[in-house]
């Protein structure tokens, strides 16, 4: 610490570049990360806010697709409620749907077909609960989109009016979609294509997409033997996300410009601390002559790349807030979550020091009695 | 001296010989170089040196008197012979335990001081009294030190706004500071003028005289001779006392 510190202070232009490259490179981990809780949240928070462990989707469904094409008959939720370990389950339905208000706003909505009095019915913040025939309960952010409550949306083509009874309690989103609650009968209507007016086809009255099953609080549900008891197949509610609209594509795109970010911080330090090693050589072999060990030269080194990695690290992530607190809000996908950002600043600063410690480590093989006068 | 003295010897009883306290080099040789070129740095080299002499070792460049100071200090172990630094034997084959043995009892003067350019001329004496555990780190005080040396006046320097010369007293500080039994100081004046070096040469026989320390100084300058106790010569890693 002794001679880190007071290098550090003496070499400050240096360490500032250095620090600068570091701190930058914080700052695009902050925005990644901002975008990427801001997709997920954009794709699944509609999933994320049920109250469910696992759906039951047709048995062989295609997974990534599993909510646009899975087909399960009604009776498999009376199945899956008589397994052990399930506290409830209930029919699930979804579909997205172009709609207009009458006011000419388009708007797309993302229909979760719900029975009304099931666990899965929606507590809302403003408005009243599902139960209309006709009502739809919304997401707050449909109503940044234009949509106001009382208002009547007809779906295109079809011709089905749905009328905006309730707003749910947060950002309810699907596929970037925002989530509208609507009765699992008028789900099952518009899912099959019946007019207004037109009786339900019997067979569209048994349909849905999936089973939505609660477990018993603290239990676990063997789903292979529900799905092998139901015909289902199951996946938990966060395998679940990957069956959303680009949901798997947009988050490995992001963890993999992340990975790439963390590998650019460990290069970074790394050669950073490789050419100031080989420059500090001959002040190593004096520190050595002194009588400094091994062990004393290696810590004072790491000490230095760790305060410079994370005070670089510590501006970059303070400037990332502040962008992003700018950012969110505005339209984009963003949304800054602490843990998320910590542990990308953690990262930062381990990786940055893993590659400055493979970097600092040759130090420990100069030779003390190059210090001397030497005649070579 | 006839056999090795104990390695917990660390302390003088009233029965040591003086020079057990200083420096003792016996039958010393030590080469460089691989199988296909081999050099005699150091060719049977015997050295006393007692506390508060200054002895110099004169030659030509290459003779080994670098080698010389290496082996002295326990920077490099000698294929053969024996090194003892105030009783303790300077030549086990830890590490560990020679840089342990340097930074209690030994104290380096580099040819250019070498100095850390980090630090200010008070920072470089308070470097080597921070490198041992806690418990060790007693000593002499920095400041006053450099008052002794003739710098008190420019503690807060660093390296590059120093002299030659000014440097060189700091690298002598900083080797005193830790209240060595033997110093080992390479061309001290290499980099300095005349009356620079004259300075500098009885700066370091006071400074041994007054802190009873060993001193073995390398030089060209046979100038500066006159300071010195004894003077040896050395040629092809042979040592010999100067007439
Ligand atoms: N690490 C080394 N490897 C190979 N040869 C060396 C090494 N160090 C010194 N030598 C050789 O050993 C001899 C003595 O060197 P040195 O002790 O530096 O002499 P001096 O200090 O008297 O000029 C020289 O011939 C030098 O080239
Ligand atoms: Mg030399």
């Amino acid at each position: 610490m002794f001679l880190a510190i007071r290098e550090l202070s003496f070499a400050r232009l240096r360490f500032a570049l250095m620090g600068a490259v570091i701190a930058l490179i914080a700052v695009l981990m902050v925005m990644l990360s901002g975008l990427s809780v801001g997709l997920v949240r954009d794709g699944v928070s509609g999933l994320q806010n049920l109250p469910v462990t696992s759906f039951a989707f047709a048995h062989d469904v295609q997974r990534d697709s599993a909510f646009s094409r899975s087909v399960v008959d009604l009776s498999a939720v009376d199945e899956w409620s008589a397994q052990p370990g399930v506290a409830e389950a209930a029919p699930f339905g979804n579909t997205l749907v172009n709609t207009r208000t009458d006011r000419g706003t388009e708007i797309d909505l993302a229909l979760f077909g719900v029975q009304p009095d099931s666990f899965l019915s929606p507590s809302v913040s403003q408005g009243e609960r599902l139960g209309t025939e006709d009502g739809i309960v919304v997401s707050p952010t449909a109503l940044d989109a234009g949509l106001r409550m009382g208002d009547t949306v007809t779906i295109d083509r079809l011709g089905t009016r749905l009328r905006v009874v309730g707003v749910t309690e947060q950002q309810d989103t699907f596929g970037h979609v925002d989530v509208a609650y609507v009765p699992l009968a008028a789900w099952q209507a518009i899912k099959s294509g019946t007019a207004p007016g037109t009786a339900l086809p019997q067979r569209a009255a048994t349909e849905i997409t999936a089973v939505a099953v609660r477990a018993d609080d603290g239990k676990s549900v063997d789903l292979s033997a529900g799905d092998t008891a139901a015909g289902t197949e199951s996946l938990t509610l966060k395998e679940s996300y990957g069956a959303s609209p680009g949901y798997t594509a947009e988050t490995t795109t992001l963890q993999l410009i992340q990975g790439f970010l963390y590998a650019i911080s460990a290069l970074v330090a790394g050669a950073f601390f490789a050419v100031w090693a080989i420059q500090r050589k001959p002040e190593v072999a004096v520190l050595r002559a002194l009588g400094a060990s091994t062990g004393w030269v290696l810590r004072d080194a790491l000490t230095q790349a760790l305060v410079l990695l994370a005070a670089a690290v510590a501006v970059g992530v303070g400037i990332g807030l502040a962008l992003g607190a700018l950012i969110t809000g505005s339209g984009i996908p963003f949304a800054l979550s602490m843990p998320s950002i910590s542990a990308a600043g953690v990262g930062l600063v381990v990786l940055g020091l893993i590659g400055a410690g493979a970097a600092v480590i040759r130090i420990t093989s100069v030779d003390p009695a190059t210090a001397l006068g030497g005649n070579r | 001296m006839s056999s090795r003295p104990a390695p917990t010897a660390s302390t003088a009883s009233a029965d040591d010989a003086p020079e057990r306290l200083g420096l003792v080099m016996r039958a010393v040789s030590l080469r460089h170089g691989n199988a296909a070129e081999t050099v005699q740095a150091l060719d049977d080299v015997d050295l006393t040196v007692r506390p508060g002499e200054l002895a110099a070792v004169v030659g030509p460049s290459g003779a080994g008197k670098s080698s010389l100071l290496a082996v002295a200090g326990g920077l490099a172990r000698p294929d053969h012979g024996t090194v003892t630094v105030a009783g303790q034997d300077m030549t086990v084959p830890s590490r560990r335990t020679r840089t342990e043995l340097r930074r209690r009892h030994v104290g380096f003067v580099f040819q250019s001081g070498n100095l850390l350019p980090a630090l200010t001329a008070a920072d470089q004496l308070r470097l080597p009294l921070r490198l041992g555990p806690r418990s060790q780190r007693s000593g002499r005080d920095p400041l006053e030190l450099l008052a002794d040396v003739g710098m008190a006046d420019k503690a807060g320097r660093r390296p590059h706004q120093l002299s030659g010369g000014e440097r060189q007293r700091v690298g002598i500080a900083r080797a005193l500071v830790t209240e060595p039994s033997v110093l080992l100081v390479d061309e001290p004046t290499a980099a300095l003028d005349r009356a620079r070096s004259h300075e500098i040469v009885q700066l370091l026989a006071h400074e041994a005289r007054q802190r009873s320390v060993a001193v073995v100084m390398v030089t060209h300058d046979h100038d500066v001779l006159q300071y010195c106790d004894t003077v040896y010569e050395m040629v092809d890693g042979k040592l010999a006392a100067s007439s």
